[in-house]
């Protein structure tokens, strides 16, 4: 019972996990918007599953139901997918930038630029 | 009800697998597809829990803009990334274990899956979206409601935020090019005349399905963020069978800029117009006199409208400034 009652938010904290995993260890910044993209569709899913209610049903009224999930989870998470795309778009409309400026979308290669030029100075 | 378990296993199994090659490919048109397919199934368990709207926007944006901005994104640098050394991959997944098996232990708090008592469900809020709506704003979808009516100083927050972001993709992107990059993009073919004839037929359908999806939200799911994607869609795959050009003549610059504005300020104008009138910013109750059921009806079309305006405006914009970024100003009017 406890197992099946929980592993929504397991689920949720797996892929969250792995959102950061990516975000952290990967140096490629294409890939690092992907990574925050999948932590943040992984925090959607938790919100959304606290408002779940078992028996419930889409929060549209009608006579013929008496239990709805609670629609305020919806309503933050709807926006903030409409808002995730356009932050996504800004993140990646920086790399595109990086890579006009320094042939590269890896990190640790503008880095090394940057450092093989203040020492040349 | 094993039935649904089933269903529930099956898409949870995908979203991990999905998730976890994500993390693993490094050819990056592939990991672009699979965070649509992430996107795609993550929507199909926002419908298993009761998330219509939720899923309507998931599967509009995730799958459909947010794959198209990638791979736009991913035509302008390098599509393949480097491999990961063990230094780095190492102590991120020993953090991530960590953090992970934390949370997973704090996740013992919280109320278990789909119960009635949980707090979320008692708390006195929900009594008042869930029955008292239906004589305060009198609208079917509870969830346009609280978005647009009960908390509209959020959504405008949103809004703003749209706008911000949309002004700022335009300010890095919408310059001219540097010459090497600009040469570098092969102008669009357009040979797949099968192509062309499909998107001709589904292009006034998409249209006429976001038209609905904007004005239906108050009794389906649906409102002005999902019909906006839904929109931008329709001028995105028509830039994309035909060219940039073609789309930047049908649907100009010039024409985008002002009405990502104004979508803005209509909503902000409503908030304005409620307090002239002498209520509190983004009060509906007022715009109707003598019939508060009439404002809030009137209150929600309006504010909806912008924030379908802006969104849309929004969505293309983002997509001619990754897709015209490789051709230059000077092919297409902008």
């Amino acid at each position: 019972m406890s197992l099946l009652s929980y592993y929504n938010y397991w689920i949720a904290i797996v892929l969250m996990m792995v959102g950061l995993y990516v975000v952290m260890s990967h140096a490629n910044l294409v890939k690092k918007m992907i990574g925050l993209n999948v932590f943040q569709v992984a925090v959607f899913m938790l919100f959304i599953s606290l408002g779940k209610v078992r028996g419930g049903t889409a929060p549209i009224l009608d006579p013929a139901f008496t239990t709805y999930s609670h629609p305020l989870p919806h309503v933050l998470i709807l926006t903030a997918i409409v808002v995730g795309v356009a932050t996504t778009a800004l993140g990646l409309a920086l790399a595109v930038r990086i890579h006009e400026a320094y042939g590269t979308t890896e990190e640790q290669d503008a880095l090394k630029r940057d450092d093989a030029e203040s020492g040349a100075r | 009800m094993s039935g649904w378990m089933l269903i529930d296993v099956a898409l949870f199994a995908i979203l991990l697998c999905s998730g976890i090659a994500i993390a693993k490919i490094r050819q990056l048109f592939a990991v672009a597809m699979l965070s649509g397919i992430f996107s795609l199934t993550s929507a199909c368990i926002f419908v298993m829990q009761d998330a219509v709207d939720v899923a309507f926007t998931e599967a509009a944006v995730g799958a459909g803009m947010t794959t198209v901005l990638l791979l736009g994104a991913l035509a302008l640098t390098r599509t393949r990334e480097k491999l990961t050394p063990t230094a780095r991959s190492v102590p991120a997944l020993l953090v991530a274990l960590t953090t992970g098996a934390l949370l997973v232990h704090a996740s013992g708090d919280l109320p278990a899956f789909g119960i009635e008592d949980s707090p979320v469900q008692t708390h006195p809020v929900t009594e008042r979206y869930l029955v008292s709506s239906v004589e305060e704003i009198g609208v079917p979808n509870v969830v346009t409601s609280v978005l647009a009516s009960y908390r509209g100083y959020d959504t405008f927050g949103e809004v703003v935020v749209i706008f911000t972001a949309a002004v700022a993709v335009l300010m890095l992107l919408g310059q001219r090019a540097p010459r090497e990059v600009r040469e570098r993009a092969a102008p669009m073919r357009d040979r797949q005349r099968v192509l062309r004839v499909i998107a001709k037929l589904l292009i006034p359908f998409i249209l006429l399905f976001g038209l609905y999806v904007q004005f239906h939200g108050d009794y389906g799911p649906g409102g002005g963020f999902q019909a906006g994607v839904i929109f931008a869609a329709g001028v995105v795959l028509y830039a994309l069978v035909f060219g940039l050009d073609a789309a930047r003549a049908a649907v100009p610059m010039r024409a985008l800029r002002p009405l990502l504005a104004a979508g803005v300020l209509l909503y902000g104008g409503v908030g304005v117009a409620t307090l002239l009138l002498g209520g509190a910013f983004l009060d509906y109750d007022l715009l109707a006199a003598e019939d508060p059921v009439a404002g809030q009806h009137l209150g929600i079309l309006l504010v909806e409208l912008g924030v379908g305006i802006t969104v849309t405006s929004a969505m293309i914009m983002l997509f001619y400034g990754f897709a015209g970024r490789g051709i230059g100003r000077g092919v297409g009017r902008s």
